[in-house]
């Protein structure tokens, strides 16, 4: 235990250093996210004739917190990994006693301690130009919403890490990633909130995981949660669901894996 | 300038052999590219689902917005997003020196030494959803062509920004995920400038919402002149930018 500890302390320490090294580039990737900020605009237009269930500040506040969850859980172990398969590097870091999916999460989660400070400026900016938007989250909810987005970048980082594993497969395995994304995109709640879908679409999304990692933690954020209890479930089912598929893929791979180039 | 023509010839048959090795390749972009199209569709459906509009754009008229957005993707998936990500690549290995040394353009090289026909898909549904919302709306062969120009000005405007954020790569290296923010950028052409508000509206009209409204012939000249004149006024700017940028180019491992 206190070796995990220890490991997961240098991992964190060693990868947020290598993380602001290039902190143009973290400008950018924050920069990238800004998806949500332009719906915002053409949601707020569209909610002044009330012709929507939502108010514009509603909007303003859920595509702010869609911001924020999108910023805490990108991830991007998918191309990472397609990489090290294709290109033979994955080889050295099998040897080592530490499961190397552990060394792509833990880079993750020290990017988003580097993240952070850009993320905030970006909101602080946003609530200049709306300022009858600010709100506060209710603690209880902050609370629920930090967990779920913490479990939802969990989940995110599982469903992509296991369509990683399809490189030991073929070369083009983040081709299954871009498609994914674009299920994504459109029914995580990025581009509207769920309670403006078709009733029938709706119920057929909240069976998917997608709404989970947006719009779930985004709703708990702006104190509007909605079956708390049955989306906390659903993530973890969803990520057991993964986890299972991972440790098997991982298991076959290996088997097939031929350590290219090296 | 013959010799460019030549130059470009051979880049782009190079590049379209290298890349037909994956001709599998292509039937996944295909599938990609309609799945994001399914998607477009169903975010503007969600706007116009109960009856709001984006003042003045009827459904069909942003189909036609949204059909010139996805050639517009389409263009970029082709050309610029693939030269982009060589020329952060040559910053940071220090291969640009090569590139330096020939004796044409090297702005010329690098934005046209690959061409990626994975763009095509989307390019072509682009296309068709133009021609069925033109149909609609009983459009002519003349309509589509006014609009023609202000798309080509629209593809200049994106080029020349898409070239400087390229350009500051010789300052920060690695930039990978500026083909992201570039991306970002042109997101937003998906809808009629229309439908935002005001505040939004100096960065993205150009794009596509000028050569939509060619095509529904409501644009004045006014707007086919600013548009003209932001494209050249850009591309200029692009250019010394990136001879600004070249000042500071220091090469790596030498």
């Amino acid at each position: 235990m206190q070796k995990a500890i220890k490991v997961a302390r240098v991992m964190l320490s060693v990868y947020y250093a290598y993380m602001v090294e290039y902190r143009a580039e973290l400008v950018f990737w924050v920069l990238s996210g800004t998806f949500p900020l332009i719906l915002m605009g053409l949601w707020v237009e569209a909610a002044q004739g009330d012709q929507f269930d939502l108010s514009p500040t509603d909007l303003v506040r859920y595509f702010l917190a869609v911001f924020l969850v999108r910023q805490f859980t990108v991830v991007w172990v998918i191309w990472e990994f397609e990489r090290e398969v294709v290109e033979g590097r994955l080889s050295p870091y099998l040897l080592q006693p530490v499961d190397p999916a552990w060394r792509h999460f833990f880079s993750h989660v020290s990017e988003r301690f580097a993240r952070l400070p850009f993320a905030f400026l970006l909101v602080g900016l946003f609530l200049l130009l709306y300022p009858y938007a600010a709100w506060w989250p209710r603690l209880d909810n902050l609370l629920l919403g930090l967990l779920a987005i913490a479990l939802a970048f969990c989940l995110r980082f599982l469903m992509q890490y296991t369509f990683a594993l399809a490189a030991f497969w073929t070369e083009r395995a983040s081709a299954l990633e871009q498609f994914w994304f674009l299920l994504y995109t459109f029914l995580s709640g990025m581009v509207a909130p769920l309670s403006l879908f078709p009733d029938a679409v709706r119920e057929v999304v909240l069976w998917t995981p997608f709404p989970y990692l947006i719009y779930f933690p985004a709703s708990l954020l702006i104190n509007r949660p909605e079956n708390v209890g049955r989306g906390f479930a659903a993530m973890i089912l969803w990520s057991a669901l993964f986890w299972g598929l991972n440790r098997w893929l991982w298991r076959r791979g290996l088997r097939q894996y031929s350590g290219m180039g090296a | 300038m013959e010799r460019y023509w030549k130059v470009l010839r051979l880049f782009w048959s190079t590049a379209i052999a290298a890349e037909l090795e994956y001709r599998l390749n292509f039937l996944v972009t295909a599938l990609i590219s309609l799945g994001g199209l399914a998607g477009s569709l169903f975010g503007l459906f969600l706007f116009y689902r109960t009856g709001y509009e984006f003042e003045g754009w009827s459904w069909e008229a942003a189909l036609l917005v949204l059909g010139l957005f996805t050639v517009l993707q389409g263009f970029s998936a082709m050309v610029l997003i693939p030269n982009l990500n060589k020329i952060v690549n040559q910053v940071q290995q220090g291969t640009l020196d090569f590139v330096l040394l020939k004796p044409i353009s090297s702005q010329f090289w690098l934005s046209t030494r690959i061409i990626s026909p994975w763009g095509l898909p989307d390019l072509i549904f682009g296309l068709v959803m133009i021609g069925y919302g033109g149909s609609r709306l009983g459009l002519g062969w003349a309509d589509y062509g006014l609009a023609v120009l202000p798309l080509a000005l629209g593809a200049i405007t994106l080029y020349s920004l898409w070239f400087m954020l390229g350009a500051t790569s010789i300052w920060f290296v690695k930039i990978y995920n500026v083909t992201e923010v570039l991306r970002g950028l042109l997101e937003a052409g998906r809808f009629p400038i229309a439908a935002y508000p005001v505040a939004y509206r100096v960065f993205f009209t150009f794009v596509t919402t000028v050569p939509a409204q060619t095509m529904l012939g409501q644009g004045g000249r006014g707007w086919l002149l600013a548009s003209t004149l932001l494209a050249l006024v850009l591309l200029v700017v692009a250019n010394r930018f990136w001879r600004f940028a070249l000042r500071f180019y220091t090469s790596a491992s030498s």
